[in-house]
């Protein structure tokens, strides 16, 4: 879908300072050239399926259906991955990449802190060197995620600097990495930033469309006619619809972090109430005021409190291939305990914005009707936090 | 000709950088007058970003500040239209690339022609992405400077061969801030960047010392200085102006004694 310049339609792009460019062309042809190599993808598909665990399970959610009444409901759980989430797909994708490179340290930005377990998963398994950057207030949020990391062997550095979440993590990875570039890859962990990191995060997270349309042919013989993933900055999202983008009946359905509302300041939805901007080395859309500062942005999931969101997935918002919906923290947090109660699955509340929208449209729809929805990972990290929300004061 | 050039006539070029609004446009103001009363060349003006990627601590607080003092795009522009009552050295904005393009590139361009700025600095623009605003630069006299750094290697004649203006060439790895030591080899660098421009070089990132600037300004045509200026605003505030002179002064008057040792190039 990208050309050459790494660019989706007007989105995408190499916005970033002259001290990394060489990097990225390095990485690019690192990756042009592994990417079709049989001993890395080799290499990979043991990881994935050895260590990773996949394929994982399409698994038909019979009571939740019956439950809503109305379009058949499969629940793909990237949640039973190795460390909780889809997040180790890309990882041990760009972990052996940067192996192959050379490298000798990761470094990365976690929001909740999955891609961080992740990374210093992968930094463990490789012997690699690995710090990651998260922000200060998601160190709160998320203290569990961080003890995880630095038991992995993996240094956690909180990000003080701007609203202390998610955007600043990133800002402050990347000026990491221009200090150190030699032995150093910047592990990426959403299909975002400059190129050509939407494209490689994206390729590495296209297994899971794959799998999906390989076990729905095999169990129902026929595609799905939805797939809803979250997005925050879009990687389980993209990953969800790659394969099924040329599969113009397939319905692909975005679930964004409104927060309290989209009609409030206190939001992440990107696509509802963003606009056209240049920022993280891409061109896409972003929160921000009309002197075009980024706006801070808020999400009760740590995950998806992201002002901006991936350049494919604003191309294909701009094409009008994939719809993009808000969805509250109220509504994350309904379906967070809707999926637990019926299901006996606990989403991340990431996912649960994903279910949420699930629990809208499928009762409308006919029984024949199939829906996939992507549990892109486990709540277990979000349980004390929802408990707060319904105030009850528990402590991890 | 860009007037740009007029700033290096004169021997070594001392650049100073100021965030706009730091803590307000009024300082603003009285800090540039002093610096360049007390000789420096060039200015360049920050219009301070949310998220300044390319920024280290001291010039990321610059511009958290002046956000908060309530300064944006347009303000800046009046600010200018101001200072060219009185102010003739060459100015250039260095910013990032959204604030240009959230205000629109031809409205802000050409504005920048209008009110007196004579370049665009832009840190997060580099070669592969200059046709978002060159078109427009080059339709309204505005120089976009090209920033080349220690990583750039075989990209360097490249850059140097379409720079105009003057060429910004970053000390070392990292983002900006004031180094005890910069240990990067720049001299085959510029040797390259020689071979293929005539447009100036100026060394920026890391420079706070009169010892620093000279051993800079002896490699090149200029020592860019931010952060050292940043640190005295965030100490004084609204008493910095006059600090500001003094220390221009000192670097300058390091940069003068090469030009009486004679040009090493």
């Amino acid at each position: 879908m990208s050309n050459q310049n790494g660019r989706f339609g007007i989105h995408g792009g190499q916005y970033i300072p002259e001290t990394l460019m060489n990097a990225v062309i390095e990485l690019e042809k690192a990756y042009n050239h592994y990417k079709n190599d049989p001993e890395f993808n080799r290499e990979l598909t043991v990881l994935l399926n050895e260590y990773a665990g996949r394929p994982s399970r399409l698994y038909y959610a019979e009571k939740m259906t019956k439950d809503l009444g109305g379009a058949k409901i499969y629940l793909k759980r990237e949640d039973l991955n190795h460390t909780g989430a889809h997040k180790i797909n890309n990882v041990l994708g760009q972990a052996l990449l940067a192996k192959k490179m050379g490298k000798t340290r990761l470094i990365a930005e976690t929001g909740a802190g999955q891609h961080g377990v992740a990374t210093a998963t992968a930094a463990a398994l490789m012997g690699m060197e690995c710090v990651v950057f998260m922000g200060e207030e998601d160190t709160v949020r998320q203290a569990l995620n961080v003890y995880r990391m630095r038991l992995l062997g993996a240094e956690v550095i909180p990000v003080k600097t701007g609203t202390a979440t998610l955007k600043d993590a990133v800002s402050e990875a990347m000026r990491e990495w221009t200090r150190r570039i030699d032995d150093t890859h910047y592990c990426l962990g959403s299909v975002m930033g400059p190129h050509p990191f939407p494209t490689i995060v994206r390729d590495f997270q296209a297994v899971i469309s794959k799998e999906i349309k390989d076990q729905l042919m095999e169990k129902e013989g026929r595609l799905p006619d939805a797939v809803i993933a979250c997005v925050g900055g879009g990687s389980n999202a993209i990953g969800s619809f790659y394969h099924f983008i040329e599969d113009t009946g397939v319905r692909l359905i975005g679930c964004e972090a409104a927060g309290r509302g989209i009609d409030t300041f206190e939001t992440a939805a990107t696509m509802n109430t963003g606009r056209l901007g240049i920022f993280h080395g891409m061109k896409s859309y972003f929160c921000q005021d009309q002197y075009g500062q980024i706006a801070p942005v808020y999400s009760i999931s740590a995950g998806l409190d992201y002002p901006g969101v991936g350049p494919e997935h604003a191309w294909l918002h701009d094409t009008g291939r994939a719809e993009y919906v808000p969805v509250t923290d109220e509504e994350a947090v309904c379906a967070f305990e809707y999926l637990a109660k019926t299901e006996g699955i606990i989403p991340a509340i990431e996912s649960a914005h994903a279910v949420a929208y699930a629990q809208k449209i499928a009762p409308e729809m006919s029984p024949e009707k199939i829906v996939v929805i992507t549990v892109s990972g486990r709540g277990d990290k979000d349980c004390a936090a929802i408990a707060r929300y319904r105030g009850e004061n528990i402590h991890e | 000709m860009s007037k740009i050039a007029s700033a290096f006539n004169h021997g070594k070029a001392f650049i100073a950088f100021i965030t706009c609004g730091d803590p307000d446009l009024e300082t603003t103001g009285r800090s540039i007058r002093a610096a360049v009363q007390n000789g420096a060349d060039l200015i360049e003006l920050g219009i301070p970003f949310s998220d300044p990627t390319a920024e280290g601590p001291v010039i990321q607080e610059a511009n958290l500040r002046a956000l908060q003092g309530g300064v944006t795009t347009d303000l800046i522009f009046s600010f200018v239209r101001e200072l060219r009552m009185d102010v003739t050295v060459p100015l250039v904005f260095m910013t990032y690339a959204n604030v240009i393009f959230s205000y629109g590139a031809d409205r802000f361009i050409s504005t920048c022609a209008e009110i007196g700025i004579d370049g665009l600095i832009l840190p997060d623009l580099p070669y592969e992405e200059k046709e978002e605003f060159l078109p427009l630069c080059r339709q309204y006299g505005v120089d976009l400077i090209s920033l080349i750094a220690p990583t750039s290697e075989d990209r360097v004649a490249m850059i140097a061969r379409e720079a105009e203006g003057f060429i910004y060439l970053v000390s070392s790895l990292g983002v900006t801030g004031t180094r005890s030591e910069i240990t990067t080899d720049l001299a085959p660098i510029i040797r390259t960047i020689r071979e293929n421009s005539k447009v100036p070089v100026a060394i920026g990132f890391g420079i706070s010392t009169p010892e620093q600037a000279k051993r800079m300004a002896a490699l090149s045509d200029g020592a860019i200085v931010g952060s050292a200026i940043e640190k005295i605003l965030a100490k004084s505030g609204r008493n910095a102006p006059e600090e500001i002179g003094r220390y221009v002064r000192s670097m300058k008057a390091a940069l003068e004694e090469l030009s009486k040792d004679g040009e090493i190039h």
